[in-house]
């Protein structure tokens, strides 16, 4: 039911950059101290990143540092389990978990560009060595708020709140016509 | 080929491939590698523009970026007319159109330059004395006039159709200009390994080098530029231009991309802005060469000799055929040597020095030079065919020859380009033997190499550009290093070597006495040296004052050639050194950059994120009008065929006051508060008690600011112990949640509560009216009945299967449900709703109608009903407050007397006595029918529409003590006479709630 994004067909944008739109995931803000990092982690059997800015991930669920108290958990839609486990093992701790699935929509920009493409609206070094493949952050993307991850050499999913998702898509499109 | 001052062979230019193009209508060829000043010069076209304010005939005077006068409009077609172009540095393509400015009917006959006639009677300033009477006419009549008169090209009037595209890159060492020193800071630093991004304005890398190609520098120049690009980790970028410094070695940066194009693809961007962060900056930015100030010195042929020897070595390019040299430096003597041997006869060298080496070297080539030389004038029209030339010593002229020439050549001496430098806020020093100011200690991570700090020989500027580009690297490199925090004044570059050198004048030649010819200082402006004379004699000291009332150095080349001229008549004519007469501020940009550049994607309908909710589809399917709330588009109304808003709104209120209506209020803010202190946190932040607010109930939430004004509402829902589901503003969602943040990590870090903006994660559907419950309840899996679930209850169930958080609230004053669903549900939950509600007469209704439900139950909105100065005793909602909490956000500040006063003003209702007229928002409300003016008004309207369901209009006012007032009359001025009014409570419509808990 992703009727506002689903709408549209995104064609790669050039020779050698491409957006895709990932398909629906689960997705948890979890808040909390070093107790109940450690239990989400144990919950959903990833690394919840104690390093600032980095990504732990089996390929299917992940955890990314947003700060020293705040992760976002992702897990595919059909993951029957994830919830239910990170419920049950942050039960008794200071914690705050909130489902923001709906909140927000995953992009994938790949392509041997990809760097250059996302470079057009975000002001941040995006080079390998200072932005390694599991380095995430939240930044802008031009005017839209983002959260960047990167999940290979030429790869990065972003993250976007909904409803700036067909901005952030457009923005894209436009800027790739200047690579 | 026509172009008879082009020769054989030499320069980067490549004359097999012809290039057809037009100046003025007329046309010419040039070759491949031209600028359109080359090729014009080729033809033996000097005359290039009309001077701004005396519309006097202007050649060529420069080869680069400080060019003044030929300044073009180059035309592609209607809407890409560029104009304001220097023609030195417009790329020659197939086909080019480029036109002059200023002047009619034509370049050669210009009827402007009776101004020229006029120039006693219009001295600088002589707008500020002429005009003054009468006063009216300056903006009718005088103003346009001297607009029409004097000026620059004009700007296309059409929409601009170009793309243009932006760029954020990062880098080691950026290194600023292509020269000697610029190419060999880039390599120094490659070889160190940094990352390194090197600009120059030009067309080709290689700065000085391009004009002297004999040079050893010169001939490694094609190796060293290989060896650049071949090397992943340097960028090249040619025809960019560092146009600005900012904070932090943010460095911008304008690429021209299709400028130089014939036919750019037309989906191809026309420029790219870069905004560079470099770790360390390399300004190798070069000099330019000052010209001479003597009488006449613009006459077109009238030439700086470094232009001419780039024009002969660069473009093969003879800028005359019989020259005279007047030098105060020895550089410029190359020049002349140069075109001597591509045969253009050197009539005479004037050095304005002493006998030196440079002059007897000279005499000793057979040429000859006249030492102690100044110019008295010029002769010609539009091309200068004599020059006036003396001997000066101690004030006395002798020795006067008229010297026939096509071309004069001028130069006094080079002035280092620190433009970027004073933009990066690096200080100034003055350097005697240059008669310029060269980079002193730098606030910045940058440094000056070569030319640009006083290092002019090639070889040794080459040296300097090493040693920096090193240094650069060996800092940007250093792993004790991390960010790019300004360098806060510790010297940067060693002092440039204090080698003698070639000579310079900053200042105007000696006249020995009195002459009525003009001098000119600045080319572009038309500022002459008496001009300058006149202010100084007008009591203007500081040189920022001389250069406003003179206008030098304001012009769109912002005196490159001219600012140290000035300077130097300035602090001779007042017997001050130049350092104390001081330098004006060099601002960017560097040369002029194109909006477009700084607009970049951001057009259109990229201008600003455009929010839509989920059932924004649905809306537009029902011709719903939109409206703009922050970034999002609301549906405001939903007209019916042939209704306009008014009817449309009259029948969706209605709608809803007798059925059901549905509302799409996704936008509203939504905080999720969660944690072991959530309720001591909300108790501390809202005005309201939140301890007793049990799980599963609602309360309407007032936060305050410390000053204990109003600044945000809201429903507020315990969903759990330790989670709310605050809501807030559409507006304030941002500002609300960093307002908390905030507060949680500065004052209550101890609180064990956390925070998270779920505003988009729920799709919130309205279904408001007698009949929601009704329609409602087959859907929900939750017990809705009144009992159940009355006013103000909250609920976690499902609707249709969905998981939905319900709210028992209303901003309609009737029985009412808020469904909250995630966000992909609710297009297909809204549609549900939709259907289900048929049977029950279900209306959509928008914004518009949403305002005149809350205003018909004096429910406020903030920001219209408040706004910033308005507390909740003002708004008529101290119940709200929790008396008993000890403290909350603003609760001292509510208790300062002031805020207390009775004549504070106070919401409260106005019913004008006439109950069709409808006030207009923001109108006074005052005391008295026809008050005279001015009279203090008692408040103004903040609300008022009128109410369908009460057939009459309503108003909401912020009246001085206006509770107090309930009952009298007052008087509200408009556009169509005085209304008045009588004061009434703010709730219209159910004053007894008898229908919200229905």
């Amino acid at each position: 039911m992703r009727s506002l994004i689903g709408e549209r067909q995104w064609p790669a944008l050039s020779a050698t950059a491409y957006v895709h739109v990932l398909p629906p995931a689960q997705r948890f803000v979890l808040r909390g101290d070093a107790a109940a990092r450690a239990a989400a982690e144990s919950a959903l059997g990833v690394p919840v990143p104690q390093q600032a800015c980095r990504a732990g991930t089996d390929g299917a669920r992940a955890a990314l540092w947003l700060g020293p108290d705040e992760w976002l958990l992702v897990a595919p839609a059909a993951d029957q389990e994830a919830q239910g486990a990170l419920e049950h093992a942050l039960g008794g701790l200071a914690h705050s978990l909130v489902e923001v699935s709906h909140r927000q929509l995953g992009l994938l920009v790949s392509g041997p560009e990809a760097e250059r493409l996302l470079n057009a609206g975000c002001p941040l070094d995006l080079d390998i060595g200072p932005f390694p493949v599991g380095m995430c952050t939240r930044t802008m993307l031009s005017k839209a708020e983002v959260v960047l991850w990167r999940t290979g050499t030429q790869e990065f999913r972003l993250e976007v709140w909904r409803s700036f998702a067909p901005y952030v898509t457009a923005y894209l499109a436009e800027a790739a016509r200047g690579i | 080929m026509n172009e008879g001052l082009r020769s054989a062979h030499g320069g980067s230019i490549d004359r097999s491939q012809v290039l057809h193009f037009r100046f003025d209508g007329r046309p010419y060829t040039g070759v491949a590698g031209d600028t359109l000043a080359s090729a014009l010069l080729a033809n033996g076209v000097h005359l290039m523009g009309r001077s701004f304010k005396y519309h006097r005939p202007r050649g060529v005077l420069a080869a680069g970026a400080e060019e003044p006068n030929a300044l073009v409009t180059v035309r592609r077609d209607a809407a890409r007319e560029t104009p304001n172009l220097r023609a030195t540095q417009v790329e020659l393509y197939e086909g080019l159109d480029a036109v002059s400015q200023n002047r009619w009917p034509s370049l050669a006959f210009d009827v402007g330059a009776l101004n020229d006639l006029l120039a006693p009677f219009i001295p600088a300033g002589f707008y500020y004395k002429t005009f003054m009477w009468p006063k009216r006419a300056w903006h009718a009549l005088y103003e346009p006039r001297i607009r029409a008169a004097a000026g620059l090209g004009r700007s296309p009037t059409q929409p601009d159709p170009d793309r243009y595209a932006t760029r954020h890159a990062h880098c080691d060492v950026l290194v600023v200009g292509a020269g000697p020193a610029g190419l060999a800071a880039a390599q120094a630093a490659a070889l160190a390994g940094a990352r390194v991004i090197l600009c120059d304005e030009q067309a080709q890398l290689g700065g000085s080098l391009l004009s002297a190609p004999a040079s050893p520098a010169a001939r490694e120049l094609p190796g060293t530029l290989a060896a650049l690009a071949a090397n992943p980790r340097v960028t090249l970028l040619p025809r960019t231009t560092a146009f600005g410094y900012f904070p932090h070695n943010s460095v911008g940066l304008s690429e021209r991309l299709t400028e130089h194009l014939a036919n750019p693809a037309p989906d191809a961007p026309r420029e790219r802005q870069w905004q560079v962060r470099a770790r360390e900056v390399v300004l190798a930015t070069g000099a330019i060469e000052r010209p001479l100030v003597f009488p006449g010195n613009d006459r077109p042929g009238v030439m700086l000799a470094g232009a001419a020897r780039t024009f002969l070595n660069r473009y093969g390019v003879l800028a005359g055929t019989r020259a005279v040299l007047v030098t105060a430096c020895d550089e410029a003597y190359q020049a002349a040597y140069d075109l001597q041997e591509a045969h253009v006869y050197i009539a005479c060298i004037a050095d304005v020095r002493a006998e030196n080496t440079a002059s007897a070297a000279a005499r000793a080539a057979g040429i000859p030079v006249m030492t102690q030389a100044t110019v008295l004038g010029t002769g010609g029209r539009l091309r200068v065919n004599s020059v006036e030339l003396a001997r000066c010593a101690d004030g006395l002229v002798s020795e006067r020859t008229q010297q026939p020439c096509d071309l004069v050549l001028i130069s006094g001496g080079y002035t280092p380009s620190v433009h970027l430098h004073s933009q990066s806020r690096g200080k100034l020093t003055w350097s005697e033997p240059l008669q310029a100011f060269v980079p002193g200690a730098a606030i910045e991570r940058v440094r000056s190499a070569g030319a640009c700090r006083g290092v002019f020989a090639p070889e040794a500027a080459r040296a300097d550009g090493t040693a920096q580009g090193a240094a650069a690297a060996a800092e940007a490199l250093d792993p004790q290093r991390s960010g790019v925090d300004p360098a806060h004044g510790a010297p940067r570059t060693a002092a440039a070597p204090a080698r003698a050198p070639d000579g310079a004048l900053a200042g105007a030649l000696p006249q020995g006495g009195k002459t009525r010819r003009r001098a000119f200082v600045d080319w572009q402006n038309d500022v002459t040296s008496k001009d300058l004379a006149l202010a100084l004699r007008e009591g203007f000291r500081s040189i920022e004052h001389v250069k406003r009332y003179t206008t030098t150095g304001m012009a769109t080349d912002q005196g490159k050639t001219s600012n140290l001229n000035a300077l130097g008549i300035v602090s001779r004519a007042l017997e001050r050194p130049i350092p104390e007469v001081g330098l004006t501020t060099f601002r960017m940009p560097y040369t002029p950059v194109t909006f477009g550049a700084f607009a970049g994607v951001a057009r259109g309908d990229l201008f600003d994120p455009i929010r839509r909710t989920p059932t924004h589809g649905w809306a537009e399917s029902r011709g719903a009008v939109f409206e703009d709330v922050g970034l999002w588009k609301r549906a405001r109304y939903f007209p019916r065929a042939g209704e306009d808003m008014h009817a449309a709104v009259a029948r969706e209120c209605l709608a809803v006051r007798a059925a059901c209506g549905l509302f799409d209020a996704s936008t509203l803010g939504k905080i999720e508060v969660v944690g072991r202190d959530a309720a001591t946190f909300m108790n501390r932040l809202y005005v309201n008690a939140w301890s007793n607010l049990a799980v599963g109930r609602c309360r309407y939430g007032i936060l305050l600011r410390d000053d204990g004004f109003v600044y945000d509402d809201g429903v507020v829902a315990r969903i759990g112990e330790s989670r709310f589901h605050v809501t807030t503003t559409t507006g304030g969602a941002p500002r609300v949640l960093a307002m908390m943040e905030d507060f949680l990590q500065t004052e209550w870090p101890d609180l064990s509560v956390w925070l998270t903006s779920t505003t988009e994660q729920w799709a919130v559907i309205a279904v408001q009216g007698p009949k929601a419950r009704e329609l409602l309840a087959p859907l929900v899996d939750v017990d809705i009945t009144a009992a159940a679930f009355p006013h103000m209850s909250v609920a976690l169930g499902h609707i249709l299967g969905v998981p939905m958080r319900l709210f028992r609230v209303s901003f309609t004053g009737e029985l009412g449900f808020e469904i909250n669903v995630p966000a992909d549900y609710g297009a297909a939950v809204w549609e549900a709703v939709w259907q289900a509600g048929q049977p029950f007469g279900m209306t959509p209704y928008g914004t518009e109608s949403m305002h005149v439900l809350r205003a018909e139950k004096g429910y406020i909105i903030v920001g219209q009903d408040t706004d910033g100065t308005v507390t909740p005793d003002d708004a008529g909602l101290s119940w709200a407050i929790g008396k008993s909490k000890p403290d909350f956000v603003g609760k001292r500040s509510l208790k300062r007397p002031a805020m207390n006063a009775p004549e504070r003003r106070q919401l409260v209702g106005l019913l004008t006595q006439d109950p069709k007229v409808v006030l207009e928002e923001g109108s006074q409300v005052m005391a008295q029918p026809n008050a005279p003016v001015p009279t203090r008004p008692l408040g103004h309207v903040t609300s008022s529409y009128f109410s369908a369901v009460l057939g009459r209009s309503i108003a909401l006012a912020l009246v001085s003590g206006g509770r107090a007032r309930s009952g009298q009359t007052l008087y509200v001025p408009g556009a169509s006479g005085e209304a008045p009014v009588q004061v009434s409570p703010t709730v219209f419509y159910d004053p007894t709630g008898a229908r919200i808990n229905a």
